[in-house]
């Protein structure tokens, strides 16, 4: 659905030219839900407004729903939807008349606008929200609108800007449900941005991490977590540690033993299938184990470990014209 | 009806639901133009019958079609502060990813603009028939196309500026300065046939002089004119060049 080739963007700036995207290779499959994870600077929505044919990318090829991006620019607008991080809609506009005309500008005529807006505003729990003027909606209403506006002509793909910023933790939820159904009832596929980790684990199929313009790593969430260092599976034990650790440390998946206060913690490439063997080791060996717990690294571990330094430190200095 | 259009009068009418629902807007473009007529025009009539040099025609005939050409320019100048609200709400960008043509984007707005301008030409000329305007129909109507032209050339132009600055507060200060030296070259309030010689030549390389000539011919019903064949070019030309400049700024990428 996306394949992009050195895809890179220099702005011109007083203090000099700012390489905000340095050349970015990857592919999107269609059906997936694909996430750009990155700190706030790190070149994520560069890069998506390039896709959606705003930014002209300064090097580099794209393919975009199977149109060429420099080429045909008009074909890509064709067959995608774009969600921007800031919201997309007029204040004193009433949301109704908002998709409608959304719908119109892509050629759709108007009953046919009108029956898609009432369907899409239901979908998204917007339903009698009709009239009301935009401005009167709640942040979560507004964000849904948004997203519906992005929806309204039924694109193959959809790229979504940051989506739940600035949303409570329930109309987050509820939000991803709704993202969720867009490739598992649409067969849409989702191209989002996001500096949230818990959003990017609980959302999507694969992840490509960015960072000062380049891809870093590009996995599953659970591929990407694993590829770091492994699960940790801590044993509370009746005895002595430091005989269970050398018994353990002699078992064949295990790549590191370390006894603590009162117990065991084994490094293993995958705790929920390992934990289990463990026990059974140290049961056999008459070693009583107290109680066990599984640890999976975060992906905020998978960031320090690429880029060095903690996703949550915010890079300082976003990058001009508004594409943090 | 071919896809541009189509695409253009989707956003005509989106635009024109907006403003109709906040019509105070066009009530309040209206009221500089009618404290001009109500204090400024009385000081004309005996000016106009005894200043040599002053144009031929009635005071009311050669001022009125002054402040509708000075509602043209300035009713449509300020046209950009509102794209750069819808810019900044994400509405410009919302639109630009959907397949519409760039032209449709931009003119969709601009024949907004330009009704909502001809609706306050007509009251203001309606309005002065009271203070003794002798109307000639015909040239009435031409001055009213006139006017149009000059709606799309600086609504045109104010949405170049506004997508180019990107900010208010650049975009007040250089209307500002634009505004004056073309408010007074252009013989709006008093005729450039007053002008010394040195004045008069430089009114001459400003285009609004010619439109507001060519307007101030078919008000009194001189459609031989040649002042008034000028006039139309001039305003045809401006509205030609500052829909090309608009249309290519809304298409530019970073725009």
């Amino acid at each position: 659905m996306i394949t992009t080739r050195g895809l890179a963007r220099t702005f011109k700036t007083r203090a000099g030219l700012v390489e905000a995207v340095r050349g970015v290779d990857f592919e999107v499959a269609a059906g997936e839900i694909v996430g750009f994870l990155g700190p706030n600077g790190a070149g994520k929505t560069t890069t998506q407004r390039m896709l959606a044919t705003l930014l002209a990318p300064t090097a580099g090829e794209a393919t975009v729903a199977g149109a060429d991006l420099r080429r045909e620019p008009r074909r890509v607008r064709e067959r995608i939807g774009y969600v921007a991080q800031g919201g997309m809609t007029n204040p004193t506009a009433l949301v109704a008349e908002e998709l409608v005309m959304q719908a119109r500008l892509f050629g759709i005529p108007r009953p046919d606008a009108e029956a898609r807006a009432r369907r899409l505003l239901a979908e998204l729990d917007l339903a009698g929200l009709d009239a009301r003027p935009v401005k009167t909606l709640s942040g979560g209403q507004r964000r849904r609108l948004d997203i519906a506006l992005g929806l309204v002509h039924g694109p193959p793909l959809v790229f979504l800007d940051e989506p739940s910023t600035g949303l409570d933790p329930h109309s987050r939820a509820n939000l991803w449900g709704h993202i969720r159904g867009l490739r598992d009832r649409d067969g849409a596929t989702v191209f989002l941005t996001t500096h949230y980790l818990d959003e990017a684990d609980a959302l999507c199929d694969r992840i490509l991490v960015i960072d000062h313009g380049r891809v870093v790593a590009e996995g599953s969430p659970e591929a990407l977590k694993r590829r770091v260092s492994g699960d940790v599976v801590t044993l509370a034990l009746d005895g002595d540690p430091a005989a269970a650790a050398a018994l353990l440390a002699a078992q064949p998946n295990v790549r590191a033993v370390q006894p603590v206060d009162g117990g065991v913690r084994v490094t293993v490439e995958r705790g929920d299938a390992e934990a289990i063997a463990l026990m059974r080791v140290l049961d056999g060996a008459g070693v009583r184990v107290a109680s066990l717990s599984v640890a999976r690294p975060s992906l905020d571990d998978v960031f320090l470990t690429m880029t060095g330094r903690s996703l949550r430190d915010d890079a300082p200095a976003a990058a001009p014209g508004g594409a943090p | 009806m071919t896809r541009p259009i189509r695409e253009a009068l989707v956003v005509f009418g989106y635009q024109l639901r907006l403003i109709l629902r906040e019509p105070v807007w066009v009530v309040i473009g209206l009221i500089q133009p009618l404290i001009y007529l109500a204090l400024f025009g009385p000081l004309l009539e005996p000016i106009a019958k005894a200043t040599p040099g002053f144009p031929p025609g009635d005071a009311w005939q050669v001022f009125v079609p002054g402040l509708l050409i000075q509602l043209g320019i300035f009713g449509s100048m300020f046209v950009g502060f509102g794209l750069l609200g819808e810019m900044r709400a994400g509405v410009v960008e919302r639109m630009r990813v959907s397949p519409a043509s760039r032209f449709a984007l931009l003119f969709g707005r601009v024949m907004r603009d330009t009704l909502v301008l001809l609706v306050q030409a007509v009251v203001l000329t309606l309005v002065a028939l009271a203070f003794g305007l002798e109307l000639v129909p015909g040239g009435a109507l031409i001055t009213l196309g006139i006017v149009a032209l000059l709606g799309v050339a600086l609504s045109s132009l104010s949405y170049t500026a506004a997508l180019r600055l990107k900010s208010e507060d650049a975009l007040a200060p250089l209307l500002n300065m634009v505004s004056v030296p073309v408010l007074l070259l252009s013989g709006i309030l008093l005729p450039m046939t007053l002008a010394p010689h040195w004045l008069y030549s430089l009114s001459r390389a400003n285009p609004f002089s010619h439109v507001v000539e060519g307007a101030r011919a078919a008000f009194r019903g001189d459609f031989g004119a040649t002042s008034l064949a000028a006039g139309l070019v001039a305003a045809a030309f401006l509205a030609a060049v500052s829909l090309w400049l608009a249309t290519r700024t809304f298409a530019r990428e970073s725009a």
